[in-house]
């Protein structure tokens, strides 16, 4: 039963180098993705999820972004360490990337079938005539939903979600192992955020793409996701799989946090429970837990000693609560 | 029931464009009470915002009436309406561009008290600014920083300072925590929160999400391409949502939970359709599950169907 490992991960560290600071923006991450398989990335602005995405896919900017230590492997490759070439033959067709704003990712003086066309002529030219690149286009279009009649249109004339199914279609174009996307249904309105999800979940069954799904929304995770990890700091704080996150009893503190801001519709409460303070700053980390100055449950330990890694079957937690269950 | 603070009738905003009108606001009837928030839900381009900023006078209407407190807001001379500024501000959405980036924070939240001369005497001022910066929950501390120096969430700090210091009775909320982290995002819903309990303000509050607006408002109208289509209080409204895209757009939240009923549900197709000389009847019916040829009645109202409960639908009521 024991699947492929696609994505493996291990020990990430990534910081970038800015005139006045070093930022460590990922700081010691461990991950891994099975074929076909849908994880979440969940955390605030600052949490290191993009950060993470950029460097699975070796877009890290250069000279600024550095990975300072740990392994990256994707489908058998060390893409810390691959030369540029291999990498660029690796996006698109290994791993694709969907990013939150799709107006940002389109080349406006392109019609959107050309831009389709382009990745398949990167990577296909040897195995596709130019014919059947042409119907791959327009298969790839009717899958997402677009008429493929529009394929000769411009981006500004798509509405945003049809411009966001346009990049999933590039993504998707090449059949790549992976999908990586980064926010990609933040910038839409609800039902059409619905809209694509559901997309994007059916294209996922069909073309059996493994997905890695970064968002701060935890709805979104519920409804796409087989497993979640909850990043704070540069660091998974918890991850498992979805029954384990949204119906499991023991949580990180930050997860019981987040799960508490969000406003419940199924609930009637007058008040929040917000986590009280704010991220820290990744120039400055805490010592100890990073979690630490904001955390309700804060020991002494918690101040100085970093907590480890306790898992308990599909269930790991990174907190000193859970310590003595292990020493038992 | 008493007089309301806030009414509109008929209140319409069209925008001229060059392929023709664009009705942002037609022809909205809401009220709020005293010490009420109102709830304003719809996705981007319902004309929510429009909205927002016709019942303040900030871009002037097209036709229709702002009642505000019996008076008729829209028809005050420039004089009296700088009296009425006082009583009703405004909170935006991106704190970063409504915040003048040249000014520091106590220059900011001292200018409302300056231009309508509330106070008089530096320290006086001073006094009030320290006032308000702990009211919002600003450390005192940030009193000579500029916006740019601070987070999302301490420059809607700011910016809801700034809304609260001519002592306003009502405040126009237009997505003040779209732009902010949810543990952020709770922080300030509770501040606003705590300040409508302690000063008995008056909300309207403008917003795309749907969870938001359940927990902070009394009355909740839904907008869709410049109408309201319906409105009723809050609970009444998620209990028994009948209006069709009401419906749809409670189905569309994804919720944090995985069981299986809140998990597969119906997503409604299609996208909205241009507010530019939109079609009579119900602006909702080309994407409508229910769609009849009845939907094209020009005369299409919100009807009370049940008390309180408004629904402008063809198959509600009829």
């Amino acid at each position: 039963m024991e699947k492929k490992k696609l994505l493996e991960i291990r020990n990430l560290h990534v910081q970038y180098k800015t005139d006045e600071a070093i930022v460590h923006a990922v700081n010691g991450v461990d991950l891994c993705v099975d074929e076909g398989e849908t994880l979440g990335l969940v955390g605030e602005t600052g949490a290191g999820k993009t950060t993470t995405a950029l460097t699975i896919m070796g877009l890290l900017p250069e000279r600024v972004g550095q990975v300072t230590e740990g392994e990256l492997y994707l489908n058998g490759v060390d893409v810390i360490h691959a030369p540029e070439g291999q990498l660029k033959m690796m996006r698109g067709a290994t791993a694709s990337m969907i990013f939150q704003d799709p107006m940002t990712s389109l080349n406006p003086v392109i019609p959107v079938g050309d831009q389709i066309l382009e990745v398949l002529e990167l990577h296909k030219k040897d195995k596709m005539s130019h014919s059947e690149m042409e119907a791959r286009v327009d298969q790839i279009l009717e899958m997402v939903g677009i008429p493929a009649a529009r394929k000769t249109e411009y981006p500004h004339q798509f509405s945003g979600g049809m411009k966001q199914r346009v990049v999933i279609a590039i993504a998707l174009a090449c059949e790549p192992l992976l999908l990586l996307a980064d926010e990609p249904t933040t910038a839409l309105d609800v039902t059409i955020q619905a809209q694509v999800l559901e997309m994007m979940r059916t294209l996922k069954k069909e073309l059996n793409t493994a997905m890695v799904l970064i968002t701060h929304d935890l709805g979104v995770v519920a409804r796409i996701c087989d497993r979640v990890g909850i990043m704070y700091a540069g660091e998974v704080v918890e991850i498992g799989t979805v029954e384990d996150i949204y119906t499991g009893e023991k949580h990180h503190p930050y997860t019981t946090g987040l799960f508490g801001a969000i406003p419940d519709l199924t609930k009637k409460t007058r008040r929040l429970n917000p986590i009280d303070g704010l991220m820290p700053d990744p120039t400055r980390l805490p010592s100890g837990c990073k979690f630490h100055d904001r955390c309700p449950h804060c020991m002494e330990i918690c101040k100085t000693a970093p907590p480890q890694d306790i898992t308990e079957g599909s269930h790991t937690i990174k907190c000193h609560l859970y310590d003595k269950e292990v020493q038992k | 029931m008493s007089q309301p603070l806030i009414e509109t009738k008929d209140l319409c905003k069209y925008f001229k464009t060059p392929k023709g009108l664009l009705h942002a606001v037609d022809g909205v009837n809401l009220t709020i009470q005293k010490g009420e928030t109102l709830g304003v839900v719809g996705e981007s381009g319902c004309g929510k915002s429009t909205l927002g900023r016709v019942i303040l006078r900030l871009i002037p209407h097209t036709s229709g009436q702002v009642m505000y407190d019996g008076k008729d807001f829209l028809a005050l001379s420039k004089r009296e309406m700088n009296v009425m500024r006082r009583k009703a501000q405004i909170i935006f959405q991106d704190p970063s561009s409504s915040l003048n980036p040249r000014m520091t924070v106590s220059e900011i939240i001292a200018e409302p008290i300056r231009v309508n001369h509330i106070l008089h005497g530096s320290k006086e001022i001073e006094k009030r600014v320290k006032e308000l910066m702990e009211t919002v929950g600003l450390a005192y501390r940030f009193v000579n920083t500029y916006p740019h120096e601070l987070d999302g969430g301490r420059r809607q700090r700011i910016g809801i300072a700034r809304a609260l210091a001519v002592n306003p009775e009502f405040i126009v909320c237009d997505e003040p925590v779209s732009a902010l982290d949810v543990s952020i995002q709770a922080q300030i819903l509770n501040l606003l929160m705590d300040l409508q309990d302690e000063m008995g303000l008056t909300y309207m509050f403008i917003t795309h999400n749907l969870s938001v607006v359940k927990h902070i408002s009394d009355e909740i109208a839904v907008m869709y391409l410049g109408q309201c289509v319906e409105k009723t209080s809050s609970d009444e409204l998620f209990e028994n949502p009948m209006h069709p895209y009401t419906q749809a757009l409670l189905e569309a939240i994804p919720l944090a939970t995985i069981e299986e009923k809140y998990r597969e549900r119906n997503i409604i197709r299609g996208e909205v359709v241009s507010p530019v000389n939109p079609k009579p009847g119900c602006r909702f019916a080309p994407r409508c599950p229910y769609a009849t040829d009845a939907c094209g009645d020009p005369n299409l109202n919100l009807k009370e169907v049940t008390p309180g409960h408004w629904v402008a639908c063809t198959r509600c009521g009829g």
